[in-house]
């Protein structure tokens, strides 16, 4: 018989109560419960990282994770990364000026990853940013457009801190 | 009018949706009553299936239903995957069964379909389904395969010979008689395989009630699929719809039909209701076509200046289990080989091996960066040997820009022979070798090596047929709301279609690119399509786009100038409307001549006149056009752990006039990340069972961020005169020609132990390998 839990999420600032299989991975829960499609499952073995979602502030595989293990957690899509008022994040429309992305498969793990690196990292250089998109492949754009992306949208966040500083 | 978004680097239609979740990928449809599919996959590389046993499968709760060979409907069950790309020269036309019947040819191959209501019940049944084998000897090495004797790889095969056929330029014979130096070569090059991010996947609704098939399908072609639907069940051409939305990467296996889309119609048929198959990663290693093996032993002959005379030799290319493109990929392998030189005698034996592996489908390059690594190592063993800079040799032997439109003396791909139409191959090399300061890496070398640093560079050049036909459709349709849409069949994967083909509607509209709707790969809504391969779109469905559009500007100044009463030739197209020159508010919106070309119901309409704003336009190539490109790398190699590190990449690059400037830039950018992991990397291993060793990222490694250098590009815009906007593809120029560069920077900076390369990709234990046997001699 499916072992069967009740968990509770929040996600993109929104609580959800399901009853969900114990084996359900979270990327499914997020994808076919939730339907937020917007993150991508590409290898199911946590070498892609298309599947990378937030979670409490970390990012993590959303294929290496089970839903139940999210239980009482906060979750971060790529649904959730847009501006309050619906306009792109810095990041996603440094992604956009800068063709950071072809296919837009793997984007939405290039944009958790970053998102969560710039919020620690604000000045990062180029080999840094290349060294933590390691874990997130890319086929369509030889990351250069993605590395551009992420070192124009650090330097934006800089110059919007400094200010409102 | 101005040229005001052609060539213009706009940013791009698809992005905000892609950026923020709301991309529609095959796997994101969900239908109402929706089951899920797995596979059950034959174990071993040739076997017979002697029974299938289903009845665990089906006594799973939430099984609804499980289908092999013999369950399948009429007429498909007689019927294997219809060929598309016949040729004479092919005697065994071995194509698949939509699900295997009493024989599998490759480990992976679908032998039945389970149907349950998730995917992961399917996968715990399918699991369960028990296939009885009598495992038959398999032939997995394509060089031994051809050998008489050889273990047959299909049931009913004379032999695994799948086509011999020669390639003839001048008299050979003749050519190696009298020349003073002759210098022999054998290379063994693996492509790998695509390696999208997004896996394949299809869901496919039979509506019962209208007879109905839809299909949304991660494809590079939907037109292409609906005709084989249509060919596997005998359907009427309103029966079969398929829809390909956003495709996560195809680099030309996604163009293939595969057997688990005829499973999954047949499966939607069988239970009644949708059902979705989204293939994992494991699949995808075990039943998504790859590129994977060719080699060629060659000789070459050059007189004292290092002129070529000839070349000839043999390649033997592994098809696979099965022929689905025919003879297209080896051909365009034997082809390319003669890139940018003047080549008067060439003979090669091609012989297509029959192998139980994966059915080989072209990749990104498609056999290209074969034939290119063939030349290009060629050119460098006659500079070696010749005591000449490689860039000398490849100069003496260039085509001269004067010679255009050059006859190579071969036929190609497209059935015509290859000629190429424009370029400017010194001045494309000179540009390139300038950028890098080539004269001057020698001092950098010794430098480097005083450190024990050990450096090197290579160069490579490469002519690449694109814009293949037969053609590419668009339909423009403005509607009575006065907004804009093109219809095409061409089917991106990443190739910014939406953008770049509204930008060339736009200019002859007199619109914002923003206000053009690109409405790609869905059958519904035009007729016929091919989809997008072979960097053909731009050329194919971009010439269309550009025909259509001035086609719908004339009906529109026509219209107008009757409603406004003066001249189509007063009138221009501005900002959704058409105005009287120089007389502003004398105009009429696209909104009021779309309202008066559909006409009023019950009058008569002019007899000029067809209803409605639109157009619709196929562009037939009369023949390819052929790009060009001139990379050069360098390269830092450790001679202790066999690293590479690529240092730098340059790509001198010509596809003609450039529609939108960024987007060919990443497509570049982006192949050659793709050569370098055919450089360096990517190798698909099986036993000598025939059993997959790589099945995972771990096993099979893509070039990650760190492996990609930041990479330089220059272009040169030679348009081509075979079409009207002056294009060419860019879609595979980044890679064709990086991998020989690469190779030969190794080479060149193994310089100290007199390596030779003759392989791709060259892994980090070969080089340590080569070394320590260097060292030792």
């Amino acid at each position: 018989m499916p072992d069967i839990r009740k968990i509770s999420v929040t996600v993109n600032g929104k609580r959800h109560e399901a009853e969900v299989e114990s084996r359900l991975l979270l990327a499914d829960f997020l994808r076919n419960t939730l339907d937020l499609t917007g993150t991508h499952v590409g290898c199911e073995h946590g070498v892609c990282g298309a599947c990378t979602v937030m979670v409490d502030d970390h990012s993590a595989r959303s294929c290496l994770m089970f839903a139940v293990q999210a239980n009482g957690k906060s979750i971060t899509t790529i649904e959730g990364l847009a501006q309050a008022d619906g306009s792109l994040s810095i990041l996603q429309e440094a992604f956009r000026q800068k063709h950071g992305l072809q296919c837009g498969f793997c984007t939405p793990g290039m944009l958790i990853t970053l998102t969560e690196h710039l919020r620690d990292n604000p000045d990062p250089t180029e080999e840094e940013l290349r060294e933590v998109l390691t874990g997130n492949l890319c086929r369509c754009t030889g990351y250069q457009a993605i590395v551009e992306a992420g070192l124009d949208a650090a330097a934006k966040m800089r110059a919007s801190k400094a200010e409102h500083a | 009018m101005g040229m005001r978004f052609f060539g213009a680097s706009v940013l791009r239609k698809e992005d905000p949706a892609l950026l923020t979740g709301k991309g529609r990928y095959v796997d994101d449809v969900k239908l109402p009553g929706m089951l899920h599919a797995a596979f059950v996959r034959s174990t071993y590389a040739h076997a017979l299936i002697k029974s299938i046993d289903k009845s665990a499968a089906l006594a799973l709760p939430g099984v609804v239903a499980v289908l092999t060979h013999a369950d399948l409907p009429e007429p498909m069950r007689s019927r294997r995957l219809p060929l598309y790309v016949p040729h004479p020269a092919i005697k065994q036309t071995f194509m698949p069964w939509p699900l295997a019947k009493d024989e599998a040819c490759f480990a992976g191959e679908a032998i039945a379909i389970v149907v349950a209501e998730s995917r992961y019940i399917a996968e715990d049944a399918a699991a369960l389904v028990e296939v009885d084998y009598e495992v038959l000897p398999a032939s997995i090495d394509p060089r031994e395969a051809i050998l008489a004797g050889a273990p047959l790889a299909q049931h009913g095969a004379t032999s695994n010979i799948v086509t011999q056929v020669p390639v003839k330029i001048g008299d050979t014979d003749k050519a190696f008689a009298n020349a003073p130096h002759i210098f022999r070569e054998q290379f063994a090059m693996h492509r790998g395989g695509p390696f999208f991010l997004e896996c394949r996947g299809v869901v496919a609704d039979w509506d019962a009630t209208a007879e109905q098939l839809t299909v949304h399908a991660s494809s590079q072609g939907s037109h292409r699929f609906k005709r084989t639907f249509i060919d596997l069940l005998d359907l009427a051409d309103n029966q079969v719809r398929v829809i390909t939305n956003d495709v996560g990467g195809g680099f030309g296996p996604k163009g293939s039909f595969y057997v688990e889309y005829a499973a999954l119609a047949a499966a939607t048929i069988a239970v009644g209701k949708p059902v979705k198959w989204i293939e994992d990663r494991r699949e995808n290693f075990v039943a998504t076509q790859q590129e994977r093996d060719q080699y060629w032993d060659m000789e070459v002959a050059v007189n004292e200046q290092g002129k070529l005379l000839g070349l000839r030799g043999k390649l033997v290319h592994d098809g696979g289990a099965y022929v689905t493109w025919g003879l297209v990929l080896p051909w365009i392998a034997a082809t390319s080989v003669i890139g940018p030189y003047v080549l008067p005698n060439y003979q090669l034996e091609l012989i297509v091996a029959m192998t139980n592996k994966i059915t080989c489908s072209p990749v990104r390059g498609a056999g290209r960066p074969q034939g290119c690594f063939v030349m290009e190592r060629m050119m460098d063993r006659i500079a070696q040997e010749l005591g000449l800079d490689r860039g000398e040799v490849r100069r003496r032997n260039f085509i001269q820009p004067d010679q255009f439109p050059y006859k190579v003396g071969l036929i190609f791909r497209d059935g015509r022979p290859v000629t190429y139409d424009s370029g400017d191959y010194p001045k494309s090399q000179q540009m390139a070798l300038d950028h890098m300061d080539w004269e001057n890496f020698r001092t950098r070398q010794e430098a480097a090596l005083k450190q024990g640093r050990y450096i090197g560079i290579g160069l490579s050049n490469a002519v690449e047929g694109t814009g293949l036909g037969p053609y590419e459709g668009a339909t423009i349709r403005i509607s009575t709301s006065g907004k804009i849409v093109v219809f095409t069949g061409a089917t991106p994967q990443g190739q910014s279609h939406k953008t770049t083909l509204a930008q060339i509607a736009a200019d002859h509209l007199g619109v914002d690119y923003n206000d053009v709707s690109v409405v790609t790969a869905d059958t519904a809504t035009i007729p016929f399509g091919m989809g997008t391969f072979a960097s053909r779109t731009a050329v194919n469905a971009g010439s269309s786009v550009h025909l259509a559009a001035i086609e719908v500007r004339e009906k529109i100044k026509k219209i107008a100038s009757e409603l406004l009463e003066v001249s189509p030739d007063d009138l221009e197209l501005k900002d959704g409307a058409v105005e009287v020159r120089g007389v502003p508010g004398l105009r009429k919106t696209f909104r009021e001549l779309a309202y008066n070309a559909v006409g009023l119901y019950g009058f008569s309409m002019k007899a000029d006149r067809d209803p409605g704003l639109e157009a619709t336009s196929y562009f037939k190539p009369e023949q390819s056009t052929y790009a060009n490109s001139c990379h050069v790398a360098e390269v830092e190699v450790d001679i202790e752990t066999g690293h590479v590190k690529v240092t730098r990449v340059l790509v001198n690059h010509d596809c003609g006039n450039v529609i939108n400037p960024m987007v060919v830039e990443g497509q570049i950018v982006g192949g050659v990340a793709h050569g370098i992991g055919n450089a360096l990397f990517e190798r698909l291993l099986f036993d000598e069972t025939g059993q997959p060793l790589t099945t995972s990222f771990a096993d099979y490694l893509l070039p990650m961020a760190t492996d990609v250098p930041n990479v330089e590009t220059l272009h040169t815009e030679t348009p081509s005169p075979l079409n009207p906007i002056g294009v060419k593809g860019a879609g595979e120029g980044g890679t064709i020609a990086v991998i020989a560069a690469i190779i030969s920077a190794v080479e060149d900076a193994l310089r100290p132990f007199n390596v030779r390369l003759t392989e791709m990709p060259i892994s980090p234990e070969r080089i340590v390998e080569l070394v320590l046997d260097a060292k030792h001699k």
